[in-house]
């Protein structure tokens, strides 16, 4: 049995922030839009509110919001020759299972990327000369953070984001970035409150001689009405936020920003708990007449569409490009081939210490809870004598004092069981105090996606496959900056430090935390190295437009989800402007 | 706008699934106005109707003889047993957890190859097979060695035991990894011991106590900015009154 639904002017596959933010241009520019998302309708009265919302063990350890590998997972291999294994438990992976998609249980850092991270291949070639991209697979953009900058303040006005302006139209103040690149205006809440912690690391940070500033965050300091007129409450910095749903309609999300106002609209349909399967190509070769997906109930279906817009996770539209056979996969050995090319990571490292006698009361807290000092980040600290390029965000965080999360983070040489863990955990829980290492990641070539030939998905579609580890520039970067962070750790009085350098060891999925994923169908002005202009739109199918950190060619230092949003609303902008009124190609490559 | 015309604007306002006939895409169109809580997303609180995958006496004793000396009664709180952790793992068992309901079990399974990609063993088999396979072979194991029960070994034994096991030291048979048995229990009793009592572990919130964390309270707006402050704030569950 299967069906064929009634055209659309536009399918969206997966209802997630971009998805979202796409669907709100484009249905408020008039065009018929059906979106289909694979997780079921998840809202904040129903789902979270506050008596629910405050479980850890059910949202963090079991992590109930999250899809699970049952549904999808991927393979995971270090490098060509082996053999991938699939990822059969709960890892670093943190993928949306319900509309709203990861962007209802992420934490809600909301960073600009630096106008570095845009154009780190120019920017280091006229710097430190070409030898110094040699072994990387650098490429630009094709977008400058000149041009990203009105997305960016569009998402952060239908986000409510909090902080404090650091570059001000080009005036620098110090209570914000003044690494930022500049701004046309403030955000539009004020920053967060400071924790005990927070303020330690902010003065101990001033004093070294750094710029210390409160992280960007999606958990707004106050009541705020945002463009669309949904109405968003004050954060009460209650440390159950990643991983969770907000109770308060105080994180930005899909929920809480967009779906009000979005599901209203007559000419938006919203399919749930449906699973596209792949988008499917016209005999013309150079469109998609729209996707294939299959119920809940295992109905296969049609949804033809003049316009597709794939906006799953990073790792699924690369599948779903894989899946869909558009564009040249590509292969590691010659170079050649753009869908795969180019995956990264986030190279990550922390340094926890121990406070003596002191209460750092750490259930204070929310996701984006953070003061960061960005002297060590992108390109902002001289790179002539060292051997890399990049760095990181050096952040002290108050994210969360959840008890089964932190259950090991004990003083050095503590044991974790018998009276001797009780008694540990007892002295170090409220003296423990972390400070992160965000980093950049930059492109090789070894390290690629492609379709995994022997494991399958629930409905017989192969999974992704993943080839991947740390690269020899990301090991220096991450060496540095922890040293860094190490020297403001001893700087702040702690004692007994922790340091987890993640690169010390070869990746693999459990030994990470950050669901920092990208690269695999990049976007660049050089159709023979990207697979999506700067438009996000393929190369290969000018009807078809694939949305996500999936189209970032590196990594910056932060976190990726306001990035995302901003190049959503930049192609849905694009469609409903210039597209629908001559389909083609938006640029000639 | 008059009584008639609110009542109609409200009526075009509330939700509608729409099902196609005899097609299954399930349609969505304004926002669902039910605002009682999915079914699958309420509190569910540990059942209290005797165990369910625990059945086996001896092995909850012998279950029980871990998580004690994993989580001993001391100065610093009850045990695990005393604080609800084997009520606590049973129900987990039972339910979605204990099935690996949301794990990749399909094959092709190479044990071998798994561990050297993932820096550490996976398994095909749920966590309730784990348990239940892991809880014979550690009477077998009792009974070869010092022809007791487990159960029924001192304090010292089952430590000497459990230290043996975290460091990879004590065969329990090629069917069992004991090393990732002891990481598998020694999780799980930790959960339970500080997880919300809603979950039947943690009872009277003594691990909470334990470290001083105040549970599920939602708003610290009037305590932020009382830093490096002992707050003295007494935890709450989500069992309403507990």
């Amino acid at each position: 049995m299967s069906q064929t639904r009634k055209k659309a002017d536009v399918v969206i596959v997966g209802l997630g922030w971009a998805g979202s933010l796409m669907a709100e241009e484009l249905t408020r520019a008039g065009l018929n839009v059906v979106a289909i998302e694979r997780g079921a309708w998840r809202d904040t009265s129903t789902d979270f509110p506050p008596a629910v919302d405050t479980d850890e063990l059910r949202w963090h350890t079991r992590r109930q919001l999250l899809q699970p590998m049952s549904v999808e997972t991927m393979t995971f291999r270090n490098r060509d020759g082996q053999d991938a294994a699939p990822v059969r438990n709960w890892s670093a992976f943190q993928f949306g299972w319900n509309v709203g998609g990861a962007g209802t249980h992420w934490a809600g850092m909301s960073w600009r990327f630096s106008p570095w991270d845009f154009q780190v291949a120019t920017q280091t070639r006229e710097r430190y000369g070409a030898a110094r991209m040699a072994g990387l697979q650098l490429q630009d953009w094709g977008v400058t953070y000149e041009d990203m900058e009105p997305f960016y303040d569009r998402f952060e006005r239908i986000a409510g984001t909090s902080g404090a302006a650091g570059n001000l139209a080009g005036r620098i103040k110090a209570e914000g970035n003044v690494f930022e690149g500049a701004r046309v205006r403030d955000y539009p809440t004020p920053p967060l409150k400071d924790t005990h912690w927070m303020s330690k690391y902010r003065q101990t940070t001033a004093g070294m001689g750094y710029h210390p500033f409160t992280v960007p965050s999606a958990n707004i300091s106050q009541a705020y009405v945002n463009p669309l007129d949904v109405a968003m409450g004050p954060c009460t910095y209650c440390g159950f936020c990643d991983f969770h749903g907000c109770g308060n309609f105080s994180k930005s999300s899909p929920q809480a920003c967009i779906l009000p106002v979005l599901m209203r609209r007559p000419n938006f349909t919203l399919l749930t708990e449906t699973e596209v399967l792949h988008a499917v190509k016209h005999r013309d070769g150079k469109t998609v007449t729209g996707v294939k997906f299959i119920t809940k109930e295992g109905v296969e279906g049609f949804q033809p569409a003049d316009i597709v817009c794939i906006t799953a996770y990073q790792m699924d539209n690369v599948r779903l490009m894989l899946l869909s056979q558009v564009g040249q996969a590509y292969d590691p050995g010659t170079g050649r081939g753009t869908v795969g090319r180019n995956y990264n990571y986030q190279t990550c490292s922390t340094v926890t210490g121990f406070f003596d006698g002191e209460h750092m009361n750490p259930f204070i807290g929310t996701g984006a809870l953070a003061v960061q000092i960005d002297d060590f980040n992108g390109d902002n600290f001289d790179h002539g004598h060292l051997g890399f390029i990049g760095g990181a965000g050096i952040m002290g965080f108050s994210t969360n004092g959840r008890p089964i999360q932190n259950m090991n983070t004990l003083r050095p040489g503590t044991k974790r069981w018998g009276s001797a863990w009780k008694a540990g955990y007892a002295r170090d829980y409220q003296t423990a105090s972390t400070i992160f290492c965000q980093g950049t990641s930059m492109p090789v070539r070894e390290a690629y996606l492609d379709l995994d030939p022997a494991y399958k998905d629930r409905h017989g579609q192969p999974l992704l496959r993943m080839t991947f580890d740390w690269n020899r520039n990301d090991i220096d970067m991450a060496n540095y900056v922890t040293e860094r962070a190490i020297d403001i750790m001893k700087a702040t009085g702690a004692k007994d430090l922790l340091v987890d350098n993640q690169t010390e060891r070869s990746w693999n999925p459990y030994m990470q935390h950050s669901s920092h994923t990208i690269g695999g169908a990049v976007m660049g002005a050089d159709p023979t190295t990207s697979a999506v202009n700067p438009w996000l739109q393929s190369w290969d199918a000018h009807n078809l437009f694939v949305v996500g950190a999936s189209a970032f060619p590196n990594n910056g230092g932060y976190n990726p989800t306001l990035t995302v949003g901003a190049l959503a609303i930049r192609a849905a902008q694009a469609i409903h402007r210039t597209y629908v009124r001559n389909p083609g190609p938006l640029v000639r490559g | 706008m008059n009584r008639r015309k609110a009542i109609f604007s409200l009526g075009t306002l509330a939700a509608s699934w729409v099902a196609v006939p005899g097609l299954l895409a399930k349609e969505l169109h304004k926002v669902p106005s039910e605002t009682r809580m999915n079914e699958d997303h309420l509190p569910k609180p540990a059942g209290r109707q005797g165990y369910r995958v625990l059945t086996d006496e001896i092995a909850r004793k012998n279950l029980a003889a871990v998580f004690d000396r994993l989580i001993p009664a001391d100065e610093w709180g009850p045990s695990a047993s005393e604080a609800g952790c084997i009520e606590f793992i049973d129900n987990e068992l039972a339910g979605d957890y204990g099935s690996g309901a949301a794990l990749y079990l399909s094959g092709p399974f190479d044990p071998d190859n798994e561990k050297k990609m993932m820096g550490g063993p996976q398994f095909i088999s749920s966590p309730r097979e784990r348990y239940l396979t892991g809880l014979k072979a550690l009477e077998t194991w009792a009974r070869n060695t010092w022809n007791s029960s487990f159960h029924t070994l001192s304090d010292s034994r089952i430590d000497e035991f459990l230290t043996n096991m975290e460091a990879g030291k004590i065969d329990l048979g090629k069917e069992i990894d004991s090393r990732a048995l002891f990481e598998l229990m020694l999780q799980n009793a930790r959960e339970g011991y500080l997880a919300d009592p809603i979950h039947g572990g943690n009872k009277n919130m003594a691990g909470w106590k334990m470290i001083g964390f105040p549970g599920a309270r939602y708003d610290y707006r009037l305590y932020i900015e009382r830093r490096n402050e002992n707050l003295n704030l007494v935890p709450v569950s989500l069992i309403p009154g507990d």
